[in-house]
Formats: structure tokens, C-alpha cells, sequence
């Protein structure tokens, strides 16, 4: 806990992240974002070719998708909506009032909105192609990149409440999903060695809620379903997952309808990037000054 | 006991097919429970027999198949008379 304190605070010393008074939100530098724009480019040049239709969703999500999604099944823990002041002009009134007194809680009068905060990059993308119809042949490669929420407020750096993830979409049936799954997990590696990062991939699974996710985290492991790439940051103990590589089977073809060119049930997987956890990682390793980064992962990132 | 995870199954399963139709021993993940059906047939399963399942019991193979579940509640149901 120190450790990852430390982290944060040398952060905020050299700039690099700006406190804003809350645990996980912080603002980043101009430095920060320009690490996290050269490994997007390293990203874009290494899947590039692939030829996935970018597609790029702002931070919030149709409710109704959202519901439809089942993370509130999940993960209610992590979910975020947006609530707006929806009343007349006397409720007005005694909204002010009540945040002048400040005895109660003025946010209770808020009324949920038709947005939700994005929980994962891809949330929006199911849907979306789910309404075009059958897939072509060859089904479908999307590029996505959102800032997504999950309320976890944490003074680890590498875990913050609203980060970008950069991912990739594949729909298709078993072995081709599954194939795209790997030749990332191969790609990862490959990519972190070549900005000087240690990795390692080990399953995983996703926190789900409660004791019955007790269950759904050992289905999620029998079945090789999620795999990580873990780079230590804040612990050497337990490195923290700046990839993630994701298998859900037929489920979300079932659940959203999407169906391949023979009218058959799409296969889904996916592959993120955490930006945030990938620069930290960098400015963990290397140090806080991009200038004295050893020159072959300067090279990598702005040669 | 048979009857009751049946009747469960019947509730909460969300299988495409019917319950009677499935032998004891078939793959209810191939008949197309799903991973949170298989947490609610769970859930109903500590309800009907008045049991908690171990975290070293939540898993796939104890919900394979109605023998499984039949197996496994009955374990669980030993576990405590011995205790």
C-alpha cells in the first residue's frame, strides 16, 4: 500500500497526474497523453493492417443497452449512471435549499438519465452491428477506444474510476475468434518486450459480484475463457493486467443476435488495452523523465 | 430430490428444451444452460434443501448434469450430518 501511495504521489510531483480531490479520478499531462498516443500508434501499426472498422463511442451508453448487457448481473458493484435534476421550478428551490443547509443528501431528487457510463470499450459495439443484420463472410474486426467507468476508487494508480481502453473486436465462428485471441496474445508480448516492459500471461477472470460469482469466476477459469497480461507497477507480488484477452464464447452472439453470413450464432472475443496501466508501466519502469528512457523504446514509441 | 432439481431446472434453467425430456445423465451445458442459470438453479438448490454449497463446489462439473446436481447436493447433505 505504501508502495502504490508513493507511485501516486510521485506522480502527482512530477506532474505527470493531477490530483482532482478524488481517489481513481485524476487528470494527466500533457506528457502522460503523449506516452499514451505514441503506444497507439504502436498499436495501429502492428493491427493496422488487419483492417478492423474503427468505430468510437463517447464515454456514456444507451441505458436500455446497457440492461440489456446484463452487467448489472455481474457486476453492480462497478456500474456508474448518470442522474440529471429533472424537476420544476419549486423543486429548484428546494434543491438549493437543500445544498445550503447540506443536512440531506440533495442528490436523492436526481432522476435517472437514458446514459450510462461505459463500462468496457466494446459495450456499445454489440448492438450496433447487431442492427446491421447477418455479418458479411468473414465476419467482423472492429477498433474501438472509449474512457470507461468502473467505481472502484483505489489509491493504486494503475486502478483508477475513468481510463481508456483500446480494443479489438472479433465475430466469427469458434476457431476463427479464438485464433484472433491468440495472435494477440502473441502480439502483446511481442509489443511489450519492444518498450523494454517484463510480461507475463496467466488466466484471469473478471470480479464478479457476490457469492454467486464465486461461481461464474470458476466457470471463467475451467474454460480458459480470459487470459492477462500482467507487467508488475505497484507490485512485483501481484503485477497488474495492462492487457486482456477475452473469449465469451456464443454468449454474446445469443444475447445480442448476432448472427454469421449462414444465419448461425457468432462467436465474440476480445483483446483490450488498459492506456493508463500501459503508460504507468512505461514511466514505472523507465522513469518519470521520457527523456531517459533507453533509446530502443524512445525509438519504438516516437522513432 | 430428482423431482425437486427438475422442477428447479424447469424455473430457472431457461433451457430451450424440456426438462422432462432430458435423461439424469445429460450435458445440461449442451442442452444450453448458461453460466447465471446455473448460478440461480444454485441458489434455488441451498433454498430447497436448506444448504450452503462450498466455495470448492461452485463449479461446472457440480451442475453437469441432473446426476451431478443430485451428487452434489447429496455430498453436501452428508458433509453436514457427519459434522
Amino acid at each position: 500500500m505504501d508502495m502504490q501511495v508513493s507511485f501516486l504521489d510521485r506522480l502527482f510531483d512530477a506532474g505527470l497526474l493531477i490530483e482532482t480531490g478524488v481517489d481513481g479520478l485524476y487528470g494527466r499531462s500533457g506528457q502522460f497523453e503523449d506516452v499514451i498516443a505514441a503506444f497507439e500508434r504502436l498499436i495501429d501499426k502492428v493491427g493496422g493492417a488487419d483492417g478492423a472498422e474503427a468505430m468510437r463511442f463517447p464515454p456514456g451508453m444507451n441505458r436500455a443497452f446497457f440492461e440489456t448487457s446484463g452487467y448489472m448481473k455481474s457486476f453492480p458493484q462497478l456500474a456508474g449512471t448518470v442522474h440529471s435534476f429533472c424537476g420544476n421550478e419549486l423543486d429548484h428551490m428546494s434543491l438549493l435549499k437543500c445544498m445550503e443547509v447540506g443536512e440531506e443528501d440533495w442528490t436523492k431528487g436526481q432522476e435517472a438519465t437514458d446514459i450510462v457510463l461505459t463500462p468496457a470499450a466494446c459495450y456499445p459495439l454489440y448492438p450496433t452491428v447487431a442492427r446491421r443484420g447477418n455479418l458479411p463472410a468473414g465476419g467482423g474486426l472492429f477498433d474501438l477506444q472509449s474512457y470507461c467507468f468502473r467505481h472502484e476508487p483505489s489509491k493504486d494508480p494503475a486502478r483508477q474510476q475513468l481510463f481508456r481502453m483500446r480494443e479489438y473486436v472479433c465475430m466469427g465462428t469458434e476457431s476463427h475468434v479464438t485464433d484472433f485471441r491468440q495472435l494477440w496474445m502473441d502480439r502483446g508480448v511481442e509489443m511489450m518486450k519492444s518498450v523494454g516492459l517484463d510480461v507475463t500471461i496467466d488466466i484471469a477472470n473478471d470480479p464478479f459480484f457476490g457469492r454467486a460469482g464465486k461461481m461464474l469466476v470458476n466457470n471463467q477459469r475451467d474454460q480458459n475463457l480470459k487470459f492477462e497480461l500482467l507487467i508488475p507497477i505497484t507490485s512485483v507480488a501481484k503485477p497488474t493486467a495492462c492487457m486482456s484477452f477475452n473469449y465469451h464464447q456464443d454468449s454474446f452472439g445469443l444475447k445480442w443476435g448476432l448472427n454469421l453470413e449462414d444465419g448461425s450464432v457468432a462467436h465474440t472475443a476480445c483483446v483490450g488495452f488498459g492506456l493508463e496501466r500501459i503508460a504507468l508501466a512505461l514511466f514505472h519502469t523507465h522513469g518519470l523523465d521520457v527523456n531517459e528512457w533507453p533509446g530502443s523504446v524512445r525509438a519504438t514509441l516516437w522513432g | 430430490m430428482n423431482e425437486t432439481i427438475r422442477e428447479l431446472l424447469t424455473r430457472v434453467g431457461g433451457l430451450p428444451v424440456a426438462v422432462t425430456e432430458l435423461e439424469d445423465g445429460a450435458d445440461l451445458y449442451a442442452a444450453g444452460l448458461s453460466s447465471f442459470a446455473s448460478v440461480q438453479l444454485m441458489l434455488g438448490l441451498e433454498e430447497a434443501f436448506d444448504i450452503e454449497f462450498p466455495d470448492s463446489l461452485l463449479n461446472r462439473k457440480s451442475f453437469a448434469s441432473i446426476a451431478a446436481v443430485e451428487q452434489t447436493v447429496s455430498h453436501i447433505l452428508k458433509a453436514r450430518e457427519a459434522a
